[in-house]
C-alpha cells in the first residue's frame, strides 16, 4: 500500500517538471500575452529602432559628414539668418539657426533621452523598492516617518528643486538625473509599501520568520518576488515620464546645455523660429512624442499582460481580444490548468 | 469648530514649513563667499576697494546670524530685497507686476483642466466602450505622452500663426491685463490655458473614469437604482461624490506639477509671470528673484494643500478633520 503510493508519487515527480515549468512561470504567461498585444509589440519594435538609431548616431554623423555640434554658417543658414529647409545641401531634416545638422542632432538627442530615461528609472526603482519594502515590512514609527517623506516628495514642486540646484551647481546632465531620480522613487515606494504591508501578514512570512529568517532575507527573498509585477509596470511607465521630465528641464535651460544636443534644448531653440522653420519644431517634437507614446504603450501592455483583469487602455487592443479570443483560447487553456495545479501546491501535496 | 481648529493647526504647521524653506534657501543661496557676490555686482573691473565697499553696503561683512535675522525680518515685511538686475528694481515690485499674470494662467488653466478632465472622464465612464470613450482613451494616451512645452509650441505654430493670418487676431500671446477688457485678456490667455489644461487633464480623465467605473459597481449604487432614482441622480449625486475622493487626493499631489506646468507655459507664450522671470534669472544669477519665486511657490503649495484637505473631508464624511 505504502509502496504503491511511493511509486505513484515517484511517477508524478518525474512527469511533473514539464507541466510545472510551463505553468509556474508567470513571466512566460506574461510574455505570451504581451506577444499577442499588437500595439505593445509594435511599440517594442519602435523603441528598438530608436535605440538602434541612438547607438548608431556617430555612424550616421560620419555618413552625412556633419558632426553634431559642427555649425555650417555658409551652407546651413539662409542669407537672412534662418535655418535651411530639409533636403538642402545634404541636410536631410534641415538645420537649426546656427546651421547645425538637425537630423544628426536629433539622433544624438535620442542618446541623452534614453540614457536619462533608463538610468533614472533604474536608480528610482532600486531606491523606491528598498524604501517601500523597509517601510511596509517594519511598519510602526519607521513606516510613519517614511510615508511622510514619500508624501512630501510626491507633493514637492519639482520646478523649485530644479531651479535651486541649477542656481547653486549650474545646470548639467548629473543634476537632471539627480532631480528626476529624486522624484521617481516616491511613486514606486508608495505602491511597494502598500503591497508589503499586506504581504507581511501572510502565513508564509510567519513561517519564514519561525525558521529564523532575518528581516532582510524576508524583505528581499520572500516579499520582493511577489511584487515584481507591479514594480515592472511602474518602472516601464516611469521611463517616458523621465524622458518628458528631462526634455522639459532642458527646454527651460535647467538641464542639458548646448552644444550637447537634447530634444528639450533643440525644441527650446526652435521656440524663436516657429514662424519660419517648421522642421526645426516638428521633427524633434515627433521624435519625443513617438518615443514617449511607445514607452507608455509598452507599459500599458505589460500591465495588461501581468493582470488580465485590467481593462485595455487602447481601443485597438480590445478588438484583438474579442476577435482573437478563439485563437488565444488554445494558448490560454494549455497554460492555465497547470497554473491552478501549481497554485494548489503542486502534484505532491495532495496526500 | 473642528474646522477652525483644523485651519489654525494647518496654518501653524504651514508657517513652520515656510520658515524651514526660508532658512534652507538662505543657507543654500545667501551664505556664500561675499567676494563672489560683490564681484558679480560690481563687475570684473572693480578694484578691491570697491569690492569691500559693496560687501559692506550689502551687510555681507556682518556675522552670518545677523544677516539671517535681518533676512527673516525683511521677509515678514514682504521685502525680498532688490533684484541684482533690472536696474536694481525691488523684487516686491517685480512680484506685484508678475503675480496677476501668473494668477491668470493658474486659475484659468486649473478650471479648464478640471472641467475638461473630469467632464471627459465622467462622460467616458457613463458611456463605457462607446466611440466617445475610445476616442478619449486615445486622446488621453497622447496627452500623457505629450510634454507641455511641445504642445504649446505646436499650438503656436499651427493655431496661433494660421489664426492670425486668417483674421482671428483676437488670439494673442503675451499678457493683456484684465483692465483692458475681459475678452482681450481671455484672448491672450486662451492658448496658455489650453496648453496647461490638456496635458494635466489626461491624468484626470483616466483617473475619474476608472474611479467612477469602480464606484458604479458598488452595492449602494444598485440600491440607489433599485429605489427608483433617475440615472442622472444616481451618477451625479451618489456616484460622483465617492468617485471624486481619489481625484481630490491626486490633486494634492499634482499641485507641484501644476507649478512646473505654469513655468513652462509662461516660458512658451512669453506671459512674463513669476515663473518666466525666475527661469530667466538663472542665466544671470539674479538670486533675490529666484528666492522670491521659491518662497512664493512653497507658500502656494502649502495653501493649496490645506484647501485640498478641506475638500477631501467635505467629500468623504469618513475622513475626520482633526
Amino acid at each position: 500500500m505504502s509502496i504503491t503510493e511511493l511509486e505513484f508519487q515517484a511517477v508524478t515527480v518525474e512527469t511533473a517538471p514539464e507541466e510545472a515549468i510551463q505553468g509556474q512561470s508567470q513571466w512566460q504567461l506574461t510574455w505570451r500575452r504581451l506577444r499577442h498585444d499588437r500595439m505593445a509589440v509594435a511599440s517594442i519594435v519602435v523603441i528598438g529602432l530608436i535605440a538602434a538609431l541612438a547607438i548608431a548616431a556617430p555612424a550616421f554623423a560620419s555618413l552625412v559628414g556633419h558632426p553634431p555640434s559642427q555649425a555650417y554658417p555658409n551652407i546651413g543658414v539662409n542669407v537672412n539668418g534662418t535655418p535651411v529647409s530639409p533636403g538642402t545641401h545634404g541636410f536631410w531634416l534641415g538645420t537649426d539657426e546656427l546651421g547645425r545638422d538637425l537630423f544628426v542632432r536629433i539622433l544624438y538627442g535620442a542618446r541623452i533621452s534614453l540614457f536619462v530615461g533608463l538610468s533614472t528609472t533604474l536608480i528610482g526603482t532600486v531606491l523606491g523598492v528598498s524604501v517601500g519594502l523597509i517601510s511596509g515590512y517594519y511598519g510602526g514609527i519607521v513606516d510613519a516617518a517614511l510615508a511622510r517623506i514619500i508624501d512630501a516628495v510626491l507633493a514637492f514642486p519639482y520646478i523649485v528643486l530644479a531651479l535651486s540646484l541649477a542656481v547653486v551647481f549650474g545646470p548639467s546632465l548629473w543634476i537632471v538625473i539627480g532631480v528626476i531620480a529624486f522624484f521617481s522613487w516616491a511613486a514606486i515606494s508608495r505602491v511597494v509599501r502598500g503591497q508589503a504591508l499586506s504581504i507581511r501578514e501572510k502565513e508564509y512570512i510567519e513561517a519564514a520568520r519561525s525558521l529564523g529568517a532575518g528581516p532582510w532575507r524576508i524583505m528581499f527573498i520572500d516579499v520582493l518576488p511577489n511584487l515584481m509585477a507591479p514594480i515592472l509596470v511602474l518602472a516601464t511607465l516611469s521611463i517616458p515620464t523621465a524622458i518628458v521630465f528631462e526634455a522639459t528641464l532642458s527646454y527651460l535651460g535647467l538641464g542639458i546645455q548646448a552644444p550637447t544636443a537634447s530634444w528639450g534644448n533643440i525644441l527650446g531653440g526652435a521656440q524663436s523660429y516657429y514662424t519660419v522653420a517648421w522642421w526645426y519644431l516638428v521633427f524633434p517634437a515627433l521624435a519625443l512624442v513617438i518615443t514617449t507614446i511607445a514607452f507608455n504603450l509598452v507599459g500599458d501592455g505589460v500591465r495588461d499582460a501581468m493582470d488580465p483583469r485590467t481593462e485595455r487602455v487602447f481601443a485597438a487592443g480590445r478588438k484583438r481580444r474579442k476577435t482573437g479570443s478563439q485563437g488565444d483560447q488554445a494558448d490560454g487553456e494549455a497554460a492555465l490548468p497547470p497554473l491552478t495545479v501549481a497554485d494548489e501546491g503542486g502534484p505532491l501535496s495532495w496526500q | 469648530m473642528a474646522v477652525t481648529r483644523f485651519l489654525v493647526r494647518r496654518i501653524l504647521t504651514g508657517l513652520i514649513v515656510l520658515w524651514f524653506v526660508a532658512t534652507a534657501t538662505f543657507f543654500l543661496f545667501f551664505a556664500r563667499n561675499p567676494q563672489i557676490v560683490a564681484r558679480q555686482l560690481a563687475g570684473r573691473a572693480a578694484t578691491a576697494q570697491i569690492l569691500a565697499e559693496v560687501t559692506h553696503n550689502l551687510g555681507l561683512d556682518q556675522p552670518i546670524f545677523t544677516q539671517y535675522g535681518r533676512y527673516l525680518t525683511r521677509l515678514v515685511h514682504w521685502n525680498f530685497g532688490l533684484s541684482y538686475f533690472n536696474g536694481g528694481e525691488s523684487v516686491s515690485a517685480i512680484i506685484a507686476r508678475d503675480l496677476p499674470r501668473t494668477a491668470s494662467v493658474v486659475v484659468g488653466g486649473l478650471v479648464l483642466w478640471l472641467v475638461v478632465g473630469l467632464g471627459t472622464g465622467v462622460l467616458s465612464a457613463t458611456r463605457a466602450r462607446s466611440l466617445f470613450d475610445r476616442t478619449s482613451t486615445v486622446a488621453v494616451l497622447v496627452g500623457l505622452s505629450m510634454p507641455t512645452f511641445v504642445l504649446g509650441e505646436l499650438l503656436l505654430r499651427y493655431v496661433y500663426v494660421p489664426a492670425n493670418n486668417h483674421g482671428a487676431t483676437w488670439i494673442t500671446i503675451g499678457y493683456v491685463p484684465l483692465s483692458q477688457g475681459v475678452l482681450s485678456w481671455a484672448g491672450a490667455m486662451m492658448l496658455p490655458w489650453i496648453t496647461l489644461a490638456t496635458v494635466q487633464a489626461a491624468v484626470y480623465t483616466r483617473l475619474s473614469r476608472g474611479s467612477l467605473l469602480d464606484t458604479m459597481g458598488e452595492d449602494y449604487i444598485r440600491t440607489a437604482r433599485a429605489k427608483g432614482l433617475t440615472e442622472r441622480r444616481v451618477v451625479y449625486r451618489h456616484g460622483m461624490r465617492a468617485a471624486l475622493t481619489p481625484v481630490v487626493s491626486q490633486l494634492g499631489i499634482d499641485i507641484g506639477a501644476l507649478l512646473g506646468g505654469v513655468v513652462v507655459v509662461e516660458q512658451v507664450f512669453g506671459v512674463g509671470g513669476l515663473g518666466q522671470d525666475a527661469v530667466s534669472s538663472i542665466a544671470n544669477g539674479d538670486l533675490p528673484t529666484i528666492i522670491a519665486f521659491v518662497l512664493l511657490a512653497s507658500a502656494f503649495v502649502v495653501i493649496a494643500n490645506i484647501i485640498v484637505d478641506l475638500a477631501y473631508a467635505i467629500l468623504d464624511p469618513r475622513v475626520r478633520i482633526s
